[in-house]
């Protein structure tokens, strides 16, 4: 026991105790006393120029290091700001944290200034929330808070704090991380998989002849990129990502198959079509992967590793439900493996020719030019001159489809996006925490021009804090993917996706005290970013300004079976007739 | 591209659709009923009837849930329900031997001496009690299962109801039964 402290004093102690160095928000009123105790505190306080851009700012700090990431705001429309940036780490499952002032108690429920039932609001888009009515119950809530957010399917946790709490002194003891587990009865996450499904599993990776990994975002959040190659190397199987697992396996490595689903190769999408094992690891078969679901890899007996049990057999009945930490799984499925021998590579020989082939035949591809800057061409020339070691955040669009497709990605957490929500607006804050978060690296947000403006305001937040990142818009002047889809699916009637006013980027940037640059020419491409490169000490702007309609192929039609995957587009160049395979 | 053919389709699995009942317990904090019910409203899922009430135990309160839908449906609700922080332990006992308790209250025009001996005798075969009696009115309370009380309303209808109140089912698995349940709490 030692001397009375302030609600909000508490609250900065937890942070403290949990490591937090780093939080991103904006005050008010019913938050200020946090902010105050924040002044004198060791730790950074990063001003966004809105809620959202914040809440995204912690989560691409938490994608890209690993760590919890923290968000505050105040009452009533600051908590609300929140929302789509809590619900965009929510489906991604990332660990965050958010703390939101409310009105003082006594007026909780008489619509006050700045009130909002933000728990109500919250409720479905977070892992869990809590108000605090006590301030008693302070410490032991926001530990909770912390302690639920990374463990087991990690994701964000909202505290909403009355502002009365956090004015109000105490003494208290901090709880200990037993106190912390005893408190939550109903919560113990199953970390170490069935010992008998695992070994069924065992059975089956021996038995298959035309096996595939199939690896999402899972195996990031549970560090598991080793035991991903070591499984994948050991039994020879090969290996396609969702846009959440990218990094899980390096690309660059000859068992790749790089993306499935939608927007995934061709080789991918045939290899998931025709293996009799799909191996899923912390992946949620998720419908922009399966496609239509029961032609989804209809031949193959189904091992699914996963913590959540509420995302197996969700969409496809699996033959083998493992749950538990993809780590934790994975390791004792490879020593399982080890323990005899390994008569199975012969069969498998077969099977990566035939990959082989596919990848031979169809690689990622999009006709080049040298009159008109390619957007594929973009990420392709990014790639290049980061030596494939950048961080790379994308916005939600045909830009993201291309920074997944392009770059090729050999770590974890080296690619960040909205993989679950869809958020436009997300990749260039998720890019400032991601570099706040890893100084050491270079991050790039790749940016629709249509995304980039959903979040611009927050390149003065970049700017103020002196963060570095290089913003690549791939400015093709339409919502694109929206566009694309008007052209496929709804005769190229383009309803609404023209951006025919847009900002002048390069004077944009300049006007917050960034830098501006921008490439109109592909012999201007590799200029830019070179000059960009050189670059360190605040934000810098480019606009690429693209092929209008180029489109994002192959692409399965929403809903449709893999093998209705249009792959190229027509000879006039246009994606407007369908290339249909089978 | 000749080489792809069409492969088998996956098998839709069977759907089998009936009432299922559901007991949870949950921590007993504020909010947590709202958790619940947000859960069903936001995945579509179609409550019958919803109880809740406290447990012996102050800390916890004990929720039955009556709820239609196939085997998928129901897995997936549980898997649900089983996720939420503040949940403890969650069973299906449709399947098991339980008590089933529902309780009504249901107010009857009684128009003349005839009409209040029938409901009388009905009263008195279903084993319910008359609680409160107007010149006009019988109030009857009865408790049982579904089945029993649909029954009981539709033999008193055609005396007119004025007013009626339901509660949800209550349910408990027969303390015979309770030995081989333990695998299915929480996992
Ligand atoms: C907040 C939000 N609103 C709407 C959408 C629907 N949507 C998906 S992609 C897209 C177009 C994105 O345009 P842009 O950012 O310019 O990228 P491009 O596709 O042109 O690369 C839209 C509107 C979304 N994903 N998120």
């Amino acid at each position: 026991m030692t001397k009375e402290k302030r609600g909000a004093d508490i609250v900065v102690d937890v942070l403290i105790k949990e490591g937090v160095d780093t939080i991103f928000g904006l005050p008010g009123g019913a938050i200020m006393e946090v902010y105050d105790a924040l002044f004198d505190a060791p730790i950074r306080n990063i001003l966004a120029r809105h809620e959202q851009a914040a809440c995204h700012m912690a989560d691409g700090y938490a994608r890209a290091t690993g760590k919890v990431g923290v968000v505050i705001a105040t009452s009533g429309p600051g908590a609300t700001n929140l929302v789509t940036g809590l619900a965009t780490a929510y489906m991604d499952s990332i660990p965050l944290v958010a703390i939101t002032g409310q009105v003082p108690r006594h007026y909780i429920g008489t619509d006050a200034f700045q009130e909002a039932d933000v728990i109500g609001i919250t409720r479905p888009i977070t892992k869990h929330n809590f108000l605090v009515t006590d301030i008693k119950d302070l410490p032991l809530i926001l530990r909770q808070a912390f302690y639920i957010a990374r463990t087991g399917r990690p994701g964000p946790v909202l505290v909403d704090i009355p502002k009365d709490i956090t004015q109000q002194k105490t003494t208290y003891k901090m709880p200990t991380d037993e106190e912390v587990r005893e408190s939550l009865p109903g919560y113990n996450p199953h970390t170490e998989g069935n010992p008998i499904q695992i070994k069924k599993a065992a059975e089956l990776i021996r038995k298959a002849t035309r096996p595939v990994l199939y690896v999402g975002g899972g195996a990031i959040l549970s560090d598991a990129a080793e035991e991903v190659y070591k499984l994948a190397h050991l039994a020879q199987i090969p290996v396609t990502t969702t846009n959440m697992g990218k990094g899980a396996f390096p690309e660059t490595d000859p068992l790749a198959l790089h993306m499935l689903g939608m927007h995934g190769t061709y080789y991918a999408n045939m290899a998931v079509y025709h293996s009799d094992l799909l191996i899923a690891v912390g992946a949620r078969f998720d419908d922009r992967v399966t496609g239509k679901i029961n032609e989804f890899a209809p031949e193959a007996k189904i091992i699914h590793i996963d913590i959540d049990p509420a995302s197996i057999s969700k969409t496809i009945t699996v033959d083998v439900p493992i749950v538990g930490d993809v780590k934790n799984v994975l390791r004792k499925l490879i020593k399982e493996l080890e323990e005899k021998p390994i008569e199975w590579i012969k069969a498998r020989e077969q099977w990566l020719k035939q990959i082989n082939e596919w990848k031979e035949n169809h690689p990622l591809n999009y006709r080049k030019s040298d009159k008109i800057i390619k957007p594929q061409a973009v990420i392709e020339e990014i790639y290049n001159i980061t030596n494939g070691e950048a961080i790379i955040s994308a916005g939600v669009g045909q830009h993201q489809m291309w920074a997944a497709m392009f770059y090729k990605y050999k770590y974890p957490r080296q690619f960040l996006n909205s993989g679950g929500l869809g958020t436009m607006g997300f990749g260039f804050p998720a890019a400032v925490g991601a570099k706040i978060g890893r100084p050491d690296k270079t991050v790039f947000a790749i940016e629709g021009d249509g995304s980039f403006i959903m979040n611009v305001q927050d390149l003065a937040t970049a700017v103020q804090y002196r963060v570095p990142v290089k913003i690549a818009i791939i400015n093709n002047g339409f919502l694109g993917m929206v566009r694309q889809w008007q052209q496929f699916f709804y005769d190229s009637r383009y309803a609404s996706v023209c951006l025919s006013v847009q900002p002048d980027f390069v004077k944009l940037a300049e006007s917050f005290g960034a830098v501006g640059l921008r490439a109109t020419k592909p012999s201007e491409v590799r200029e830019v970013l070179l000059k960009a490169m050189e670059i360190n000490d605040r934000p810098v702007l480019m606009d690429f300004v693209v092929d209008r309609e180029e489109n994002v192929l192959p692409m399965v039609p929403a809903g449709k079976s893999y093998r209705e995957m249009i792959l190229t587009p027509n000879q006039k160049g246009e994606a407007e007739t369908m290339y249909l395979v089978g | 591209m000749s080489d792809i053919k069409v492969l088998k389709v996956r098998p839709e699995p069977e759907k089998v659709v009936r009432k299922h009942i559901i007991t949870v317990k949950v921590q007993h904090n504020f909010g947590v009923l709202a958790r619940i019910t947000g859960l069903f409203a936001g995945r579509g899922y179609n409550i019958e009837s919803l109880t809740v009430g406290r447990t012996h135990e102050p800390n916890f309160a004990r929720i039955t849930i009556v709820v239609e839908g196939d085997e998928r449906v129901i897995e997936q609700i549980i898997k649900q329900l089983r996720r939420l922080i503040e949940t403890l332990k969650v069973k299906d006992i449709t399947d098991l031997p339980h008590i089933e308790r529902e309780l009504a209250l249901i107010k009857i025009y009684t128009a003349d001496d005839r009409t209040r001996d029938e409901i009388m005798r009905l009263v008195s075969i279903f084993r319910a009690k008359v609680v409160d009696v107007s010149t006009d009115s019988y109030t009857v309370e009865i408790t049982g299962d579904n089945e029993k009380i649909e029954a009981f309303i539709n033999l008193i209808k055609p005396f007119g109801i004025r007013e009626m109140a339901r509660t949800g089912t209550l349910a408990m698995v027969r303390e015979s039964a309770n030995i081989k349940m333990e695998k299915g709490d929480k996992e």
